[in-house]
């Protein structure tokens, strides 16, 4: 066989972050936009104004190719850890399995079904019942996510547990506290925000495309001012729930935070924080930094005073409390560059979104043409149209290599849990495989959101299968014959 | 073994039973999008009688799986990671089919609306074969090793027997998809649906033959458990009958409740085989048994309270989302 150098853990972990990543970019949207639909719904259902209901189905499109793929995606998830990370199936299956399985029980029948409710019964059901659709779609998502970050918190901070002395698993002994996890309280309305602001803004920047071209002015205005008011809440949200998380981390997981703030050495009582700067992460020291004071401790602490630990002493305390455990050799340090970085675009986008909501409410009010005349803000919500997909990645960049070198924080590590009779070639080709389809139905996505746009807010509706759409009532006479 | 255990390994059984009673139609259905339906007007009502409803059918997979996961970590480890390549193989064909209807539905050329219909009709298809042939396999043991981990090549599980396994399951999938059709449907489709399982139910009886003598020869399922393995044999091969009687007869729920036991039969056949174990090695003092294989008694209790409360709910509002949608759908008009 040919060897270039790949190992199976290399190849795991790359096909773990790539199929995450994958779904998580349509997971996000797949939830914000039932949100925003259920929203749009709800106001035809008061107002009885038909722009909404168009509103509610045009967005509904796209919500629709979303979860298909999220869907699909979302089975390599539940698979791949049996397939590719068997020794930590069978450490952690006592927990982590639940989890997913209620999940599945509780979210996924609910969102599956309703979905094809939802789809299908425009105009059966009276409006308000229809709403309650979209509604248990958007409830099932919800749901769905809160089972699997509650599986992603015992990983990232293991509580309600034993290990068992035979087989060395880990061993369930309170569901509650698994299921309390201050890190799951601190995850999930910060995943739920986020998820709002990425419809949000992707349903602005679609929207501001559109009105670039003069095209539907009353329709996209309106759904422009309905996706900013939910992207000018929930970002604000995600800023409140993210700093939360922040002050979470410097005492949960010191090693991360000082990464994310770019900390070797420990920080003075000045609070100097390092707004950009150049690390030498081989030799553990910062290379270049444009400090400002006080603000790494407002950041902390929310006042001027107290010192933040560096990722220095952090390594020695943890060399200290787990040499016996795991060895001397391990690394603790974190990917450094990527937890700095993919901390200030995260947090960076959350400032700029909020911004960028006010402004656009300011100029897209009723009386004013404000919004169609200052066309460069128009091009800059559209180009934004991406940023939260890179923002959700970015801020699952900072919790999962923030684990490093762990798969369950201090229980774990990564090299351990790996499966240990799948071939080389077989993870090559399931990467390979995998990265293709991908490429497809990314673009495919795209081109249909492209090409739902263009056809615009009157288009005829195709998900009905409109062609095929001539129901015959199961008791009536003809059903029953053979003509 | 503790009763908490046993409910799990019967209930995982439900689960892929209900799994393969639903999938299989919507699999069945996937297969005749390119074969069956004529034009494109007609593919779109195959598709519409799926439509509602093939996402739900899935989830049934996805619960069996996190059910294995919660209740039988070793199982779920070793079966996962020794199939690797079939199970990645499905997992494409899942890929391709789950896409397929939504992205056909929206493409503009006939090319495109062409690719989308044969990715349905292939992930299926290859679905069902390879899920038939996992199965298959997986009875007539494996190579596992002390750790639980399974390291099995190629012929271990592509050979005359999982072959087979593999095609009785994708035959037995196309009837029970053509039952439904007749269900659902009225009109050419519904007639055409007739007369096309009046030709597939021979074959099937030839494969489940073949099957059960390879079964005899393949496995220790007879030579263990020779009462119970022949009553489920004899009872796959009359519900079969039954089927077939349906069909011949035009009693349409008859034969559609017949091919889905059929389906549910050969699970059962497959759980009662492996009881008490569920992994079979080649080495048997390596087999992963129910006794040892499981989750903690705390873990197994809290999803035992958990799923018997949960169930029945989503039970009540699956079986009326089928009732919702229970209205045939005309065939489109010929030349339309
Ligand atoms: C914060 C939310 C979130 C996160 C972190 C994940 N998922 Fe997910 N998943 C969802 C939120 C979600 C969802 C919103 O419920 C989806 C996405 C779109 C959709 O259709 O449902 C979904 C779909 C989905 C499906 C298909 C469900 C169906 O057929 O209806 C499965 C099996 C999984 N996911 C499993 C996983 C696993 C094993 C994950 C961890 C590695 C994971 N997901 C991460
Ligand atoms: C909530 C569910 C999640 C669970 C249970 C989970 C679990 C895991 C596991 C088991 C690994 C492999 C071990 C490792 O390499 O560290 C991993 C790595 C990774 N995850 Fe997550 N993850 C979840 C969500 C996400 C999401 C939503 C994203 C991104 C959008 C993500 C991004 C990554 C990345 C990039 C890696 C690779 C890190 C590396 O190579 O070390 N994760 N995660
Ligand atoms: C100023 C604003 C923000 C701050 C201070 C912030 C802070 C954080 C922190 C500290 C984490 C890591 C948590 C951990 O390791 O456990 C995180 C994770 C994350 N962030 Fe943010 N965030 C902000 C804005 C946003 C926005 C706008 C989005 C999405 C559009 C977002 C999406 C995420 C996601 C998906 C994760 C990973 C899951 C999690 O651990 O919660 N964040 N954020």
């Amino acid at each position: 066989m040919l060897n270039l150098g790949l190992d199976i853990l290399g190849l795991a972990r790359f096909q773990f972050g790539m199929t995450t990543v994958f779904h998580f970019f349509f997971v996000p949207f797949s939830i914000g936009l039932a949100f925003v639909v259920a929203v749009m719904e709800t106001m035809y259902a008061i107002k009885g104004d038909q722009d909404y209901k168009r509103m509610a189905q045009f967005w509904g499109k796209m919500f629709l190719y979303s979860f298909a793929v999220g869907v699909v995606t979302g089975i390599i998830q539940e698979f791949q850890f049996g397939m590719n990370w068997s020794e930590y199936s069978r450490f952690m299956g006592d927990i982590f399995g639940a989890p997913l399985a209620i999940e599945a029980l509780a979210a996924f029948f609910i969102e599956s079904t309703f979905i094809g409710m939802w789809m299908f019964t425009w105009d059966r059901f009276n409006k308000w019942v229809h709403t309650l659709f979209i509604w248990l779609v958007m409830f099932g998502s919800s749901l769905s996510a809160l089972w699997i970050l509650a599986a992603n918190s015992f990983m990232q901070n293991p509580l309600g547990y034993i290990i068992n002395k035979q087989t060395g698993h880990v061993q369930m002994v309170s569901f509650s506290k698994v299921l309390s996890n201050p890190q799951l309280w601190n995850e999930f309305p910060h995943v739920i925000f986020g998820a709002f602001v990425t419809a949000a803004f992707v349903i602005a920047g679609c929207s501001a495309w559109r009105l670039l071209k003069r095209d539907h002015v009353t329709f996209y205005r309106k759904s422009l001012n309905v996706a900013l008011i939910i992207g000018l809440i929930f970002s604000l949200g995600s800023i409140a729930s993210g700093d939360l998380q922040t002050r979470y981390l410097i005492n949960n997981h010191p090693m991360t935070f000082a990464a994310m703030e770019g900390l070797y050495k420990d920080s003075t009582n000045k609070g100097e924080w390092t707004a950009v700067g150049g690390f030498d992460t081989k030799n553990h020291k910062s290379t270049w930094s444009v400090d400002v004071p006080y603000v790494l401790n407002l950041l902390s602490y929310h006042k001027t005073t107290g010192t933040v630990k560096g990722m220095n002493k952090v390594n020695k305390e943890l060399h200290a409390k787990y040499d016996k455990k795991f060895g001397k050799d391990i690394n603790y340090y974190v990917p450094t560059k990527t937890l700095f970085w993919s901390f200030r675009i995260m947090a960076g986008a959350g400032a700029l979104f909020a911004l960028l909501a006010v402004v656009g409410l300011i100029m897209n009010r009723k009386k004013s043409q404000a919004i169609m005349k200052q066309r460069w803000f128009l091009y800059i919500l559209g180009l934004c149209l991406w940023l939260p997909f890179v923002v959700n990645t970015a801020g699952w960049f900072v919790t999962e290599f923030g684990r490093y070198p762990w798969v369950v924080y201090g229980l774990l590590t990564i090299a351990d849990a790996v499966s240990p009779n799948v071939s080389v070639a077989s993870l090559l080709t399931s990467n390979i495989v995998y990265f293709l389809m991908f490429a497809g139905m990314g673009l495919v996505m795209v081109v249909l959101c492209h090409r739902t746009l263009k056809a615009g807010p009157d288009a005829a509706n195709t998900d009905g299968y409109a062609a095929g759409d001539k129901e015959i009532d199961p008791y009536s006479k003809g059903a029953f014959n053979h003509d | 073994m503790t009763s908490f255990q046993l409910i799990w390994f019967i209930l995982i059984g439900v689960l892929f039973s209900g799994f393969f009673f639903l999938e299989g139609f919507d699999f069945g259905v996937g297969m005749l999008i390119k074969s069956f339906a004529r034009n494109d007007a007609e593919e779109d009502v195959v598709i519409r009688t799926i439509g509602p409803h093939w996402d739900g059918n899935e989830v049934w997979l996805i619960t069996a799986g996190g059910a294995m996961f919660a209740s039988f970590p070793m199982w779920y480890a070793t079966l996962f990671s020794g199939y690797y390549l079939v199970l990645f193989l499905i997992l494409a064909s899942l890929i391709f089919r789950g896409v397929s209807f939504e992205f056909r539905a929206n493409m503009e050329t006939a090319k495109w609306r062409n690719f989308w219909g044969w990715a349905g009709t292939i992930g299926s298809l290859c679905a069902a074969f390879l899920f038939g042939m996992l199965f298959t396999s997986m009875i007539a043991g494996m190579p596992i090793d002390k750790n639980g981990d399974m390291t099995a090549h190629f012929l271990d599980y592509v050979n005359l027997f999982s072959v087979v396994g593999g095609v009785a399951v994708t035959v037995l999938c196309l009837v029970h998809g053509l039952n439904f059709i007749r269900l659902k449907t009225s009109g050419e489709l519904r007639e055409r649906a007739l007369s096309w399982n009046k030709i597939l139910y021979p074959v099937l009886f030839a494969g489940e033959v073949v099957f059960a003598i390879l079964l005899f020869f393949s496995t220790d399922f007879f030579d263990k458990k020779p009462l119970s393995t022949t009553a489920i044999v004899v009872a796959l091969v009359v519900v079969t009958v039954l089927a077939y009687w349906g069909v011949l007869g035009n009693h349409e729920w008859l034969s559609f409740i017949g091919s889905g036991l059929s389906l549910i039969s050969v699970v059962v056949l497959i759980f009662n085989g492996l009881f008490p174990r569920v992994m079979i090695a080649n080495n048997s003092a390596y087999s992963l048994l129910i006794k040892n294989s499981s989750s903690s008694p705390y873990t197994l209790k809290l999803m035992t309270i958990l799923a018997f409360s949960i169930l029945p709910i989503v039970l009540v509002y699956f079986i009326w989302s089928y009732w919702v949608f229970y209205k045939r759908l005309a065939s489109p008009k010929q030349n339309a």
